[in-house]
Formats: structure tokens, sequence, C-alpha cells
């Protein structure tokens, strides 16, 4: 594997927080967003879950749009669709996680094992 | 290194640490209020986040739709399903969450690389900075006219399928006069159909 050096040029704090800094923050948060969502016992959480990585995704968005692509924020845009999506996503998910509840009467992840193969 | 930048240097090291510490604390506590609450702060130094970056429009809609109505959502729906429980044991359930750790630290090492050895086309073109309000309009009445019709249509659909699903089952006659209610307005009496098989 070769490896390209990392390009300390474009990371020096003089001038403002680095384009990578935000990457490295929604990478994290991604990744945590990704841990809850396959441990999460609590189908609440998962929920939670995926927020957390649709806002990782928009932190990437914005960033991108803010350095790379400063004059026609497009990122920006993007962004407030997934905004949208995603509120959407939120009432529907719970409106389900209400329905099961009331048919199961658990929120575990584990005994929702009806189409388990 | 002027007053400006350290100040925005500052901001984002506070930020970024409590977006990051917050999921921390939404994925790893056990009291799923304080994860709730926690993931109300991790919206708002997203909202934070997206004001360093110049754009004010981004940061409201966040505080709104985020804070405003889906955090209160899943407040509502933790009330609604508040039942303590406990969870049954698994087998395996550590081996899973050492396994799922090692997979999410890989990602993020692969993630960490490509965002640190990529050649961005740094600096690029000037930011718009307080005009970003007005290109978002443009955006979306010009070119993201038909996303944009789209994600009402979408909306619309939420709301109804939200409505469908969570709705609970009307009473069969009035209640204070006792007369019949149209019965082809309101579904049958059912017992629930999906019982736990498992526990019995």
């Amino acid at each position: 594997m070769d490896s390209t050096p990392i390009d300390v040029t474009s990371l020096s704090l003089a001038d403002g927080v680095p384009l990578q800094a935000y990457l490295v923050v929604a990478a994290l948060l991604f990744c945590t967003g990704v841990w809850g969502l396959i441990n999460s016992r609590n189908a609440v959480r998962v929920l939670m879950s995926i927020e957390l990585m649709l806002n990782a995704v928009n932190i990437n968005l914005m960033a991108f749009s803010s350095y790379l692509d400063g004059q026609l924020i497009r990122g920006q845009v993007f962004a407030i669709f997934v905004i949208t999506v995603a509120a959407a996503e939120a009432a529907v998910g719970l409106a389900i996680l209400l329905s099961l509840y009331r048919n199961r009467e658990t929120v575990d992840m584990e005994r929702f094992n009806l189409l388990r193969w | 290194m002027t007053i400006a930048t350290t100040t925005q240097l500052i901001c984002f090291a506070v930020l970024a640490s409590t977006v990051v510490l917050g999921a921390l604390g939404v994925v790893l506590l056990p009291n799923i209020v304080y994860s709730a609450f926690l993931l109300g702060g991790v919206f708002l130094s997203v909202a934070g986040l997206y004001l360093l970056l110049n754009a004010s429009f981004v940061a409201a809609a966040q505080v709104l739709v985020y804070v405003g109505a889906v955090n209160v959502l899943i407040l509502f729906a933790i009330m609604l399903v508040n039942k303590r429980e406990d969870l049954s044991a698994i087998p395996g359930l550590a081996v899973r969450r050492l396994l799922s750790g090692l997979v999410c630290g890989g990602l993020f090492a692969l993630l960490l690389r490509v965002a640190l050895t990529t050649p961005w086309a740094l600096p690029g073109p000037l930011p718009v900075g307080e005009e970003a309000t007005i290109r978002i309009g443009e955006h979306l009445f010009s070119d993201y006219l038909l996303p944009f019709e789209l994600a009402s249509v979408l909306l619309l659909m939420a709301m109804i399928g939200a409505i469908v699903l969570a709705r609970r089952d009307v009473f069969s006659r009035d209640i204070a006069t006792g007369e019949e209610v149209d019965q082809a307005l309101i579904e049958k009496a059912r017992t629930p159909l999906l019982l736990d098989k498992s526990a019995s």
C-alpha cells in the first residue's frame, strides 16, 4: 500500500479552522451513530442513532459547501433537503414504533423478530 | 494569528467536543431520557458549527426542525412507551459490542485517512457569507425546484402515514349520546395480531 504523505501545509491553524477538522468531527459522529445503531436494545435509541448519522452527513455537506463551493452553495441546499427527509423519517419511524409497542408491549429490539429467517 | 481566528478555533473546539461527547452520551447512557436531552444538545452544537461555517439559514432550520420538532417528538415517544422493563440477557452481547466497536473503529480510521490524505482543492472560491440565504432561495426556486416540490409531497405523505400508523382505535359508540358511530369510519375491534410467541 502506498503511503501518501499527509499534506501538513493545509492543516495549519493560522488561518482558521481547516476543512479536515470538520471532516474528522463528522466521521466521529457517524461512527458513534453506527455503533449505537448496531448495539441499542431500545428502539427509540436506534432512531436517535439514525439522527446522529444524518447530522454527521449534514456537517460534511456544509463544510464542503463552505470551503470548496463558496459561490454556489449547493451543499447547503442539499443539507436542507436532508433535514426535511430526516423530519419525515422521524415522524414515520416513531409512528411505527408506537404501533409496534401497542402490539408487542415492548421496545426491545431483540424481540421484534417476526421476520427472522 | 489574529483574535478572530483564535476565537473561531476556540468556538470550534468547544462545539466539536460537545458534539462528540454528547453523541457518546446519547449512545452509551443507560437512561434514555438523559439520552434524549443530550441529543438536543448535540443538535444545538451542530447548529453552532453551521454558524461557524457562515450558514445562518441552515443553522436556524436545524434548530427549528431538529430541536423543535424531532427532539420533542422523540421525547413524546419516550413518554408514550415509558415502561421500565428488564431486558433479557442475550448470549454473546459482549462479543457483539466488541466486534461492532472494532468495525466502527476501522470505519473511522478509513474516513480519517481519506480526509487527511486527499488533496482538497483548497482554497476554494470565496464564500458568499451573508448572502447565503439569498443564494439558497435562488437555488430552491430555479434549479432545485423539482426536489423542492417533491419534498413537500414527501412531507404530506409522511404526515398522513404517521397519523394512520399511530392512531388509536376510536370508540364504536358516541360517549355523550350513546348512539352508534358510522361503522365505515372506524376500524373493527381487534385483538393484537403479533402477540409474542417466544415469551410463552
